[in-house]
């Protein structure tokens, strides 16, 4: 497995939208190569046959019956916003169309 | 700025198109898929939503069971197998109109894959599409662009956002590639969606209505030299959203990538968007390493496992397919191809299975519902079966002509009269004093004057040319100035000259 | 009331508190008084606990009110009061509150008010428990020392300059300082139990799915777990109880009851279990007076008549490490949703274009600490494009090997034992820079999270290097979290002969701040 690098740091910052400064990501790229080092040995600990678990405690087909329950008025969804227009939450241009 | 084309005709005869599609369905539930906020379309803004459907810190999901059978409805309908087990997973990815910065959706485990649709052309050509795969998520919210040029994404000063549509349930169905179609691909492509919206529409799952957004169409579009087994690079033109709109935004891609590869250029793997206006597409955005969704399952759900028995119950319930419906009608109707599918075309076959069902013939249905009701409703503009003709007003109608006691000319004055609101056909004849002459004695009267006036006539008949017998039936239709029972008529006539038809 | 029944009030475990309220020997009133009282002399001003992030005073106040006039006034509504109807508590600011400003312990929901209670503040409200506030927290429980707080870190009661634990060092510290006789907190990789050893008090991890988790903000959903933290085993019990059952809210909550947790705390005796030894989870690694203390204990459980076994649990080795590859991949996306659109701290960027992504990039520098950014990268770099396999598919297969490992150490044992930390409390600031050194905290407690079964820390003495709590985990298998009540209760009644009263009589006093006026309001 390849080390972390800044670069990478830099990419993963965009994906998970957190801006850095140049002293930041370097700082975060040398703690985050010892992280991953050390959780490195978890790749190989586990053979092919192993399945995966991903809930502790199996459960399935939890379901909700088809049922109207409450709703918030337009000013309750609206009072934590940090802005809004015409009921709705305002936010600044899109600049990404998709 | 707009791109090169080819002629279509001259990129059939270069290249090959290979298809996909990725239909959004939207289920009618009463509820989201994963809160209990109602799934209604056009109320106030950020009315229909709680903490779940905002995201707020805390909220956890819960299935809506209703949807889960309306997707392994829809799964059946498409012919597919249903998982045995399947789990939801997060498509992680910022955008304000999703509240969370991720999808819930299926990804590498989708509720129902591998299924078909045979998809009927126009000309009657049966053309397979395979379906890959059918898989549940929720919908995203709404947002408005505001400010610059205005309902533009581009230039907008601001945004709003409008939650009410965030979390409503969406099963997306997607085909596997489809080859083959040739110069019938636009064709196909909207007859495909065509199909998927009958569908949904018929299982009742979706109000299917594509003008609402209810079905959204993603079509993917790459050419390939014809010969070539290895497929072309993609365009996916988004939310194209009516059939018109499929059929031309397809014949347009395959236009734009002709000229693209003539050019010698790489085609690019790219979001286009589909412009009603100028029938032409824009690009959007290329495929990039900000495409990264992170998947990984949903840790907040657990893995939802449709007992064989669950699904058997779903399939008996399930109605008949609109295809095998149609076959089926046409067969018992006696229809030729050409009336059955102007009957289609029409949208009136649910309108005479049920006047047939009222009991009225094949025949006397169709001939109302094709030649009076459909020609009123486009006058009204409006839809055949919203003009307000109930199956039991034909059925009366109709038995009136057979009984003799009106003629069709005045029928269908009487079914002015009901649409015009003077009552029951029966009212309405009673009220404008229309019935046709029953005593024999003034038709025999009438008869004898029209055999006298047209003698070589008479003498045809006579002589076992029945079929001439339409110039004395009019003459006494004449004189009776229409409310004579032409059928009464006609057996009176060959009683007077003693022919047996 | 005198200011020495006040002092004696504190004092009390809940269940003594609800005994003497039935009784109507004391008001809720002025059991929910003498704990604002004592927030506001202990958790303010420059040397203070700082335990609470909000003090609930008036709600608090008006619950114990009500119960005062049900029971004044008699009759089937007395009766029907809960047990501990009137026993304040303290709820951990990562769980969601009506009326209450609810943080996590991060700027970047600051002035943030829930517009919906969680499920276990619903019950809590249900059984009419004043709610005195809520407590201080590594950033979206991040952490192991309470440091990671955005509104400055809490101190250990037992020595002001060390770390209570964390991240809910705030509800462990309000419990230890006297400030709250039970408080509720939540477990991801250990942060009700390491806490509780820290600070010389109980901390349950209930079974994953035993307590509802609507409203207690994600941080990694298939380990995150609400808990009671107490002054006694029993206490923790009675709030379990109260806080337990299935909630058609959470997907993963269990479908049937746990039993009866109270009995089995009263149940009083070990003889013929049999208690296991997990051979990786001592020794090496371990402070020598928290080893000393885990023997002493497995030595009182031995002589109770319980049978000491050996069991080991090899794939614990990877526990740590799959559980910060799973923990940050649930953790990036579960954080997300905190982008400035919504709800809570938008950050314009300083220069043009303003778009909303720049919105959010900026939102989220401003808003998350270090830790909460170090783990959301570490979480998207775990599970992008071409390492999913690798890292989180890997940890994912680690679960199930440490699933195994617990189901061949409880065919074996009825329960196992271990200490709940390596150490006992550290100085605050000694291991703020080093992040892995950090994680070790969690070394003993992460097993269980990774598994789903339940846990249980209650205090095991002080290290005799430096006269700190020693906290000794008990783990049972799944759905059984009454066996850590049964033999928690045992040991800790042990222990208490042994000490002569309760752990935290040992504490030292604290000093009445005098900057506690600084509390009452919102921070």
């Amino acid at each position: 497995m390849a080390a972390i690098n800044r670069d990478d740091v830099a990419h993963l910052a965009r994906l998970a939208h957190i801006e850095m400064s140049a002293e930041e990501l370097d700082r975060m790229a040398g703690e985050l190569a010892v992280i991953v080092d050390a959780v490195k040995s978890v790749s190989e600990a586990a053979g092919d046959g192993v399945p995966a678990t991903s809930h502790p405690i199996p459960l399935s087909n939890v379901f909700r019956e088809d049922e109207v329950g409450h709703t918030f008025t337009a000013e309750q969804a609206l009072s934590g916003a940090p802005d809004s227009d015409a009921d709705r939450f305002k936010v600044p241009a899109i600049l990404d169309e998709d | 700025m707009s791109d090169a084309t080819l002629s279509f005709e001259e990129a059939m005869e270069k290249y090959d198109p290979v298809l996909g599609f990725e239909v959004h369905v939207e289920l009618n539930t009463k509820t989201k898929m994963f809160s209990s906020a109602p799934n209604v379309f056009g109320d106030e803004p950020n009315t229909n939503v709680n903490e779940v459907d905002l995201g707020m810190p805390g909220v956890l999901p819960v299935v809506n069971k209703t949807a889960v059978e309306s997707s392994i409805k829809i799964g059946l309908a498409l012919n597919c197998k249903i998982a045995e087990s399947c789990r939801f997973a997060r498509k992680n990815y910022f955008y304000p109109d999703t509240p969370k910065n991720f999808q819930t959706s299926q990804y590498d485990e989708p509720i129902a894959y591998d299924g078909y649709l045979d998809i009927e052309l126009e000309d009657g050509t049966v053309f397979r599409v395979e379906i890959e795969r059918a898989h549940m998520e929720e919908d995203a919210g709404k947002l408005t662009h505001l400010g610059g040029s205005a309902g533009r994404i581009q230039g907008a000063e601001y945004s709003l956002v409008d939650y009410n549509r965030a979390g409503v349930p969406l099963v997306e169905i997607v085909t596997k590639p489809i080859e083959g179609a040739g110069s019938r691909a636009p064709e196909l492509a909207k007859a495909y969606v065509a199909a998927v919206r009958e569908i949904v529409k018929n299982l009742g799952v979706s109000d299917a209505k594509m003008e609402r957004g209810n079905v959204r169409c993603d079509a993917n579009v790459s050419l390939r030299p014809h010969g070539r087994e290895r497929f072309g690079i993609r365009s996916e033109t988004k939310n194209v959203n009516s059939l018109r709109a499929v059929e031309h935004a397809v014949r347009y891609e395959i236009q734009r990538h002709a000229a693209v590869l003539d050019s010698g250029e790489p085609v690019i793997q790219e979001t286009r968007h589909w412009h009603e206006d100028t029938r032409t597409t824009t690009s959007g955005r290329a495929k990039s390493d900000a495409d990264d969704y992170r998947y990984f399952p949903e840790p907040d759900l657990v893995p939802v496992v449709p007992s064989r028995e669950w699904v058997e119950e779903i399939r008996a319930t399930l109605p008949e397919p609109p295809a095998e419906r149609r076959k089926r009608l046409k067969q018992d109707w006696g229809y030729s191809d050409l009336e059955f599918r102007d009957v289609v075309n029409a949208g009136v076959l649910d309108e005479i299975e049920e006047t047939i069902i009222a009991g009225a013939t094949a025949s006397v249905a169709r001939k109302w519902w094709m030649g009076e009701i459909v020609g009123r409703a486009k006058n009204a503009d409006v839809d055949p079966g919203q003009l307000g003709v109930t199956p039991a007003t034909i059925v009366e109608l109709s038995k009136m002509v057979e009984a003799g006691k009106i003629n069709n000319k005045m029928a269908s004055a009487v079914l002015d009269g009901v649409l015009a609101g003077e009552g029951t056909p029966a009212e309405v004849v009673e009220k404008r004093g229309l019935a046709v002459v029953s005593d024999d004695g003034p038709l025999l009267e009438a008869i004898d004057a029209a055999l006298a006036a047209q003698p070589d006539v008479a003498e045809k008949i006579r002589g076992g040319k029945v079929q001439a017998i339409g110039a004395i039936v009019g003459g006494v239709m004449k004189a009776t100035r229409g409310q004579a029972d032409a059928g009464r008529v006609r057996e009176l006539i060959l009683e007077k000259l003693g022919v047996t038809a | 009331m005198t200011e020495t029944n006040s002092t004696e009030l504190i004092r009390l475990s809940a269940a003594q508190l609800a005994a003497k309220l039935a009784a109507r020997e004391v008001t809720a009133v002025e059991v929910t008084q003498a704990h604002l009282d004592r927030i506001a002399a202990v958790d303010g001003g420059e040397r203070g606990v700082n335990a609470f992030l909000h003090v609930n005073t008036e709600e608090a106040l008006a619950v114990a009110a009500e119960v005062d006039a049900i029971r004044a006034a008699g009759g089937q509504a007395a009766e029907e009061l809960h047990e501990l109807a009137g026993v304040p508590i303290a709820v951990k600011d990562l769980i969601v509150t009506i009326g209450q400003p609810t943080t996590a312990g991060s700027k970047i929901l600051e002035g943030w008010h829930s517009p919906y209670d969680a499920t276990v503040v619903k019950k809590l409200r249900a059984a009419k428990m004043p709610i005195l506030g809520k407590t201080n927290l590594d950033e979206f429980a991040m952490g192991s020392s309470t440091e990671h707080s955005a509104f400055g870190p809490t101190r250990n009661p037992w020595d002001l300059d060390r770390i209570p634990g964390g991240s809910g060092g705030g509800s462990a510290a309000a419990v230890a300082a006297f400030e709250a006789p039970l408080a509720l907190g939540t477990d991801t990789g250990g942060s009700i139990r390491q806490p509780g050893a820290v600070t010389g008090t109980v901390g349950v991890k209930p079974t994953y799915g035993g307590v509802s988790r609507y409203g207690a903000i994600a941080m990694a959903s298939s380990l995150d777990q609400i808990g009671p933290v107490s002054r006694t085993v029993l206490d923790s019990a009675l709030l379990q109880q109260v806080i337990g059952g299935h909630d058609p809210h959470d997907s993963t909550s269990l479908p049937d009851p746990l039993g009866d947790l109270v009995a089995a705390a009263r149940l009083g005796n070990v003889d013929g279990m049999k208690i296991g030894i997990i051979k990786e989870l001592h020794g090496e690694g371990y402070q020598a007076g928290v080893e000393n203390r885990f023997n002493e204990s497995l030595e009182l459980l031995k002589e109770a008549g319980a049978e000491i076994v050996e069991v080991s649990c090899p794939n614990f080795q990877y526990a740590l490490g799959a559980y910060y590859l799973i923990m940050p991949s649930e953790a990036s996306s579960n954080l997300a949703k905190f982008d400035g659109v919504r709800y809570g701290l938008r950050v314009l960027p300083e220069e043009p274009p303003l778009t909303i992504e720049r919105v959010m990039g900026a939102t989220r520098a401003a808003g998350f600490g270090d830790e909460v950014k170090r783990r959301i990268i570490l979480g998207t770099y775990a599970l992008s494009a071409g390492y999913y396999d690798a890292y989180y598919g890997s940890a994912q297969k680690v679960r199930t090997l440490i699933q195994r490992d617990f189901e061949a150490a409880f065919a074996k044992a009825d329960v196992l034992i271990s200490p709940t930390a390596p150490t006992t409390a550290f100085k605050l600031g000694e291991k703020l820079d080093d992040p892995l050194a950090m994680y070790l905290n969690d070394v003993a407690t992460i097993p269980a999270n990774m598994a789903g079964v339940p846990g249980l820390s209650l205090p095991g003495g002080l290290a005799d290097e430096d006269g700190l709590p020693v906290g000794i985990q008990l783990l049972a298998p799944a759905r059984e979290d009454a066996r850590l009540y049964r033999v928690g209760a045992v040991l800790e009644s042990l222990l208490e002969a042994k000490w002569g009263g309760p752990l935290l009589a040992k504490a030292p006093e604290l000093a009445a701040s005098t900057a506690a006026s600084s509390h009452g309001g919102s921070h």
